[in-house]
């Protein structure tokens, strides 16, 4: 017997939506079994991580502030993977996006009201873009890999991060600690009453049906699928490739500059030297455990704030430190990636045609 | 600037440019052959972790590089495993392997944190090692003197053994690699073994030289630097070596205008440098025609033979 792979002439559809859920469940099912070995209890620890957050009602506003990011990145980072754009400097132009909105808010000093407030998302939105346009912009001008150049960019903007609220924007009344000064409360997004969720999660809660319209309705994402699956195809079709890569990424860079500024008009206030949470590598995850599909981003990335939270939850029940919601993060991208094969292939065990005994 | 303070800050800048050099000097091996592995800063995290371990319980430095090694090696076996066998995007793959590295060796190092390991004893003689200037040739771990080593080898290794040839072969052109009649899948399979081992060795120059503990996080981002260095390099083993000085240099800036802000400039600028002068590098490298060419043309594809 040997196993042989057959080229699907169509991805299954069926193995496009078990394969994630089958990756959560088996990254749950090998987290009890290695958890147990290593003398942690392996059960409490993979049930605090993926179902806790979910059980105690009074986390499910932690997991909806953590899944917006996770969500509104995904859902730009997809849209330039399905046209074979990898940006993976959203990190980057997340911190870029609120430092702008930032810049704005230190403008305005301590005026407020509805149209300081959108001017800030605004300048998180064209600020993300702008960072973004860089690798667009080396891309298509000298052939610059974007993977390479985005993530270099990455860098530099934590350190125009570190310069910026160590240096002149650091609040003259915050005991020399690098960080920006609060926001006003008239600076803030509005809040549901008594809880943290801003209006971003509405927002990232809003965007998954917007991007499935524009990819699977208009011209345009017919564009990004048709660049993406061949640039001759392209060409013949008369799709301008280079456009689609300035496109995708601006877009890509704007959602990651709107969810930094969301993350600081509507949850920290401030800007400090931890701002970077690793959100912009996090939504990688989401785009491909979401199979690049708007609604796929949208449940991803509950799933993986819910790991985000748990792991916060396990390190004080179990005593597991917290960067161990990352090996089961790492754990069911493993999976998903390897069960693409399934997609694209159907995997048939033929009878060897040599005799036995070889 | 007196003679003490110029040594010293020798010693620092080999002290930053060796882990460096010995994680790209494998990512450059691993890329040669079509392969591009964002892994690095997890196995070097891995290596970190397990050469400290290995150190800890043999009270042998030497078993703990080759625990390094190994634990590097072993991380980046998973990233082989998918791409190579079930064709999964190496981007993707990388990264994944990053972030398993990063909660994989925390999780380790839970038991080790707090304890110190032997430091590796000099090569040569204290006469040489603490001599006041000839320390500046002789004062340096044996990881400095391996880093140092390497350079040649991976060069002479690439250049001019058949197996080298091959390497750059199945990097150029996998299909017609694979035509000939090599296995284009067992070549990735060792350069990328080999390029976890060395990233696993560079980590632990972080745990076992520079500090002498484990802290989670501890390579802070080098992994990184060390995939900018491989193409800033142009994918050249002597650019590579002069690439991994000239950051360590712009990383000792850094360090320098942190502690006593002797800059004109914001310590965060020397931070960017090696960032920044990638993405010019890069743009100049891909712009000319002749020089890019040096880029392996496989770098990042799967290999999908028709049969």
């Amino acid at each position: 017997m040997r196993i042989k792979l057959e080229k699907r002439r169509e991805p299954s559809m069926a193995m496009l939506v078990t394969t994630p859920i089958a990756s959560v469940l088996l990254t749950m099912l090998i987290g009890i079994v290695v958890f147990d070995l290593i003398g942690i209890d392996g059960f409490k620890a993979v049930v605090d991580i993926f179902l806790s957050p979910l059980l105690v009602s009074y986390k499910w506003q932690d997991v909806a502030v953590k899944a917006a990011p996770l969500i509104i990145i995904a859902l730009g980072l997809s849209m330039g993977n399905r046209a074979q754009v990898w940006n993976i400097g959203a990190e980057g132009q997340y911190v870029i996006g609120a430092l702008c909105s930032a810049g704005v808010g230190i403008a305005f000093g301590q005026t407020g009201g509805f149209f300081v407030v959108l001017l800030m998302i605004a300048a998180g939105v064209a600020g993300g873009g702008l960072w973004a346009a860089v690798p667009a912009w080396l891309r298509t001008k000298f052939n610059v890999n974007e993977i390479l150049s985005s993530l270099m960019l990455t860098y530099v903007s934590f350190q125009v991060l570190g310069y910026l609220v160590g240096g002149p924007w650091k609040d003259p009344n915050g005991r020399n600690f690098p960080a920006t000064a609060p926001l006003a409360d008239s600076q803030t997004l509005p809040v549901w009453p008594d809880s943290t969720v801003h209006l971003g999660v509405l927002i990232a809660l809003i965007l998954p049906f917007v991007f499935w319209v524009i990819m699977a309705r208009s011209e345009f994402g017919y564009q990004v699928r048709v660049v993406g699956s061949s640039t001759t195809a392209a060409r013949h079709g008369g799709f301008d490739s280079k456009r689609t890569i300035w496109a995708t990424l601006i877009i890509g860079g704007a959602m990651a500059g709107l969810a930094g500024a969301f993350e600081f008009v509507g949850v920290l206030h401030k800007m400090d030297l931890g701002f970077p949470s690793g959100y912009g590598f996090t939504a990688i995850i989401v785009a491909f455990l979401g199979r690049l599909n708007p609604f796929g981003c949208l449940i991803a990335g509950i799933v993986l704030a819910v790991t985000y939270v748990g792991g916060q939850m396990a390190q004080t029940s179990v005593h597991i430190p917290n960067s161990t919601a990352g090996i089961f993060q790492a754990m069911m991208l493993f999976f998903i990636l390897a069960s693409d094969i399934l997609v694209r292939y159907r995997i048939r065990l033929i009878a060897s045609t040599k005799a036995a005994g070889v | 600037m007196s003679p003490d303070f110029i040594i010293a800050a020798i010693i620092t800048v080999v002290g930053l440019s060796t882990p460096i050099l010995l994680a790209g000097l494998g990512e450059l091996v691993v890329e040669k052959s079509g392969v591009l592995n964002l892994g690095v800063e997890g196995m070097m995290l891995v290596g970190a972790i397990s050469g400290f371990a290995v150190t800890v319980y043999t009270f042998n430095p030497w078993f703990g590089v080759l625990g390094a090694a190994a634990g590097g090696a072993l991380a980046s076996l998973i990233f082989a495993v998918l791409v190579l066998q079930l064709n999964s995007n190496q981007v993707a793959t990388g990264l994944a392997l990053t972030i398993f590295g990063t909660g994989i060796s925390s999780l380790m190092g839970l038991s080790f944190t707090g304890r110190i390991v032997m430091p590796f004893t000099s090569v040569f003689p204290d006469v040489l090692a603490k001599h006041d200037y000839l320390r500046l040739i002789f004062g340096y771990s044996p990881l400095v003197y391996f880093a140092l080593i390497m350079v040649p080898l991976t060069t002479w290794f690439l250049k001019s053994t058949r197996a080298g040839l091959i390497l750059r072969a199945v990097g150029e052109n996998d299909l017609s690699a694979h035509s000939i009649g090599y296995s284009v899948i067992k070549v990735r399979y060792a350069a990328i073994a080999f390029g976890g081992a060395m990233a696993g060795i560079g980590g632990c120059y972080f745990s076992m030289v520079i500090t002498p503990m484990w802290a989670e996080k501890m390579t802070a981002g080098r992994g990184w630097i060390a995939l900018a260095l491989v193409v800033f390099a142009g994918w050249r083993t002597g650019r590579l070596f002069a690439g991994a000085y000239f950051f360590g240099i712009l990383m000792a800036l850094e360090l320098y205008a942190k502690a006593s802000g002797f800059s004109f400039l914001p310590s965060q600028f020397w931070a960017a440098m090696p960032y920044a002068m990638t993405v010019i590098a890069l743009s100049f490298i891909s712009s000319r025609g002749t020089a890019g060419a040096n880029a392996p043309a496989c770098l990042g594809k799967p290999f999908l033979p028709s049969t």
